[in-house]
């Protein structure tokens, strides 16, 4: 298993490099058309094809990889700031503070999470320029994917104020601030980190799903949930397997995510 | 739990309410609608508005069996309800069926065989389905022209077997299963007398919450396979803004997820091993 991490953290960091790289690497800007050749085969100009718009594929899934690799981890990070607000400081006060926030807690996890994304994402305008298309979309995912991560973190908070070094802390005089700081925090950070990394692959989900039902990331700027609507197309144009590959590649990220995920939970 | 619910209604109406062109519909830019049409469809839509008064009213006319009326699908709330619950009570049903019978299948016999080998092949595949998004497992049934209760199925069946493999294994590590063995009785007695009885209650509480994870993945289903259900109707008024449908909707699938966990939570209570 150990093996199978050290794969995982190689696929992730080259995945992440080569779509760092997408200036560099990819053949073509991810918004050029080649009227010329529309729904072009794979060939030595274009790699996986051109797509219905004649833009080749190729550079889109790098342009789309990267964008996903950069934003998601950014939601999960706003997710997991929440979590620690919210969750930390219930946890840590306990009483009133606890039963508050574990209401809105409940109130928020009552609604099924893709429910709650796609509802709320729905409310918002949907005819916005690309850039501020994904920036909505990724807010969304970081500000609504807080709960789950807060219920944790509050019973890690409560576990700690309920705990023997605490009190020794403030038999020593130590209160306030410097109390989280030098204390609480320091030991809810493994799982504070476990929270951020479990949130990437659901955020990553999240925006194929949205984008799949075009609720995502506008056009022409491309993500894995708008080079996944592709699919919708297949049935027409069946036997054409490397329109296969975003979905492919969005299962070899999660999975290595997953994989790599199982030993940060340990970790926590 | 009902301030739950109610809380979920307000919240939602809340959101509707704030949403940029809440006001705004696309029948007031109809250019063969007379001015006095117009005003009359921003008169009907000027009622919603007011946030409390739509609530208030809204609660009230609910306790009669009155959701309101459908702008967009120009219907009543209580006769869409009516006619798409079944479609989505029996696409969910068969999904949870069929997602918690294969997870029970593979994460038992992994119980039962013990091998590492098999363990890793149930792991693998489970991992895969848990990475493709539940609109991709739509879209790829309606291209193999599969039942899409079998999406349902395949978002469950991850998430649940995992679960339940990592439980019957930790269980089984138990020193009161080290006795068991022991003192020689055979692996069905230990797993069924001794092992299950002990995973049935977090087993229950998975349940409950498979129940939220299938009405959300309800909605891309629906959407995707043309499925006339009440996720559908929830994506139709989300997309246009219909606040009695999107109100209701929201209502019935929370109190859909707080039942199932209270339901859960009823049958943990009454099990001998959880209350020890």
């Amino acid at each position: 298993m150990r093996y199978a991490r050290y794969v995982a953290v190689a696929v992730l960091l080259a995945v992440a490099a080569i779509s760092l790289a997408a200036g560099y690497l990819a053949p073509a800007n991810y918004a050029t058309q080649f009227r010329e050749s529309p729904n072009a085969a794979p060939s030595r100009a274009h790699w996986l094809g051109t797509d219905q718009l004649g833009r080749d594929r190729l550079a889109r899934l790098l342009y789309g990889t990267r964008l996903s690799l950069l934003l998601a981890p950014a939601a999960a990070l706003l997710s997991t700031l929440l979590a620690a607000l919210i969750g930390g400081i219930a946890g840590y006060r306990g009483g009133a503070w606890q039963q508050l926030a574990m209401a809105a807690t409940d109130l928020v996890l009552s609604l099924p999470w893709l429910f709650l994304l796609i509802t709320v994402r729905a409310l918002l305008p949907l005819n916005v320029s690309p850039l501020a298309s994904v920036l909505i979309t990724f807010l969304l995912l970081g500000l609504l994917g807080w709960a789950a991560a807060a219920r944790v973190v509050c019973a890690g908070a409560a576990a700690i104020r309920r705990s023997g070094f605490l009190l020794q802390a403030r038999a020593t005089g130590a209160h306030g601030w410097r109390l989280v700081l030098l204390q609480v925090l320091p030991n809810l950070k493994p799982l504070l980190f476990a929270q951020f990394w479990i949130s990437i692959p659901v955020f990553i989900l999240s925006e194929a799903n949205l984008g799949i039902l075009g609720l995502g990331v506008a056009e022409p700027l491309p993500s894995w949930g708008s080079l996944l609507r592709e699919l919708e197309e297949l049935a027409v144009f069946s036997g054409e397997l490397w329109r296969l590959v975003p979905l492919g590649l969005l299962v070899l990220v999660v999975g290595s995510f997953e994989i790599v995920l199982s030993r940060s939970e340990v970790n926590a | 739990m009902a301030a739950i619910v109610l809380l979920g209604a307000l919240a939602a109406a809340t959101l509707v309410r704030l949403a940029p062109g809440f006001d705004v519909s696309e029948q007031q830019l109809d250019p063969r609608l007379s001015h006095d049409s117009v005003e009359a469809l921003r008169a009907q839509r000027g009622d919603n508005a007011n946030l409390g008064r739509f609530y208030r009213q809204y609660l009230s006319r609910a306790l009669h069996g009155d959701f309101g009326f459908s702008l967009t699908l120009n219907r009543p709330v209580r006769d869409l309800l009516v006619e798409r619950f079944p479609a989505t009570a029996r696409l969910v049903g068969l999904g949870l069926l069929a997602g918690w019978l294969l997870a029970a299948a593979l994460a038992l016999s992994g119980a039962w065989f013990r091998q590492p080998a098999y363990d890793v092949a149930t792991a693998i595949v489970g991992s895969t389905v848990l990475c493709l998004p539940s609109a991709v497992l739509a879209l790829l049934l309606v291209l193999w022209k599969a039942p899409a209760c079998i999406a349902i199925a395949l978002v469950v069946f991850p998430r649940i077997f995992r679960y339940a493999r990592d439980l019957l294994a930790r269980n089984y590590q138990a020193p009161h299963i080290l006795t068991a063995h022991a003192k020689g009785l055979g692996p069905a007695r230990v797993l069924f007398c001794h092992v299950l009885p002990v995973s049935a209650a977090p087993l229950i509480a998975a349940a409950a919450v498979s129940v939220s994870m299938a009405l959300g993945a309800a909605i891309p289903v629906e959407a995707l396979c043309g499925i006339p259900g009440i996720g559908q109707l929830a994506w139709q008024a989300a997309l246009g803004r219909d606040l009695a449908p999107l109100v209701t909707v929201t209502v019935i699938v929370t109190l859909v997820t707080l039942a199932a966990n209270s339901v859960s939570d009823l049958l943990n209570s009454r099990l001998p091993e959880a209350k020890a």
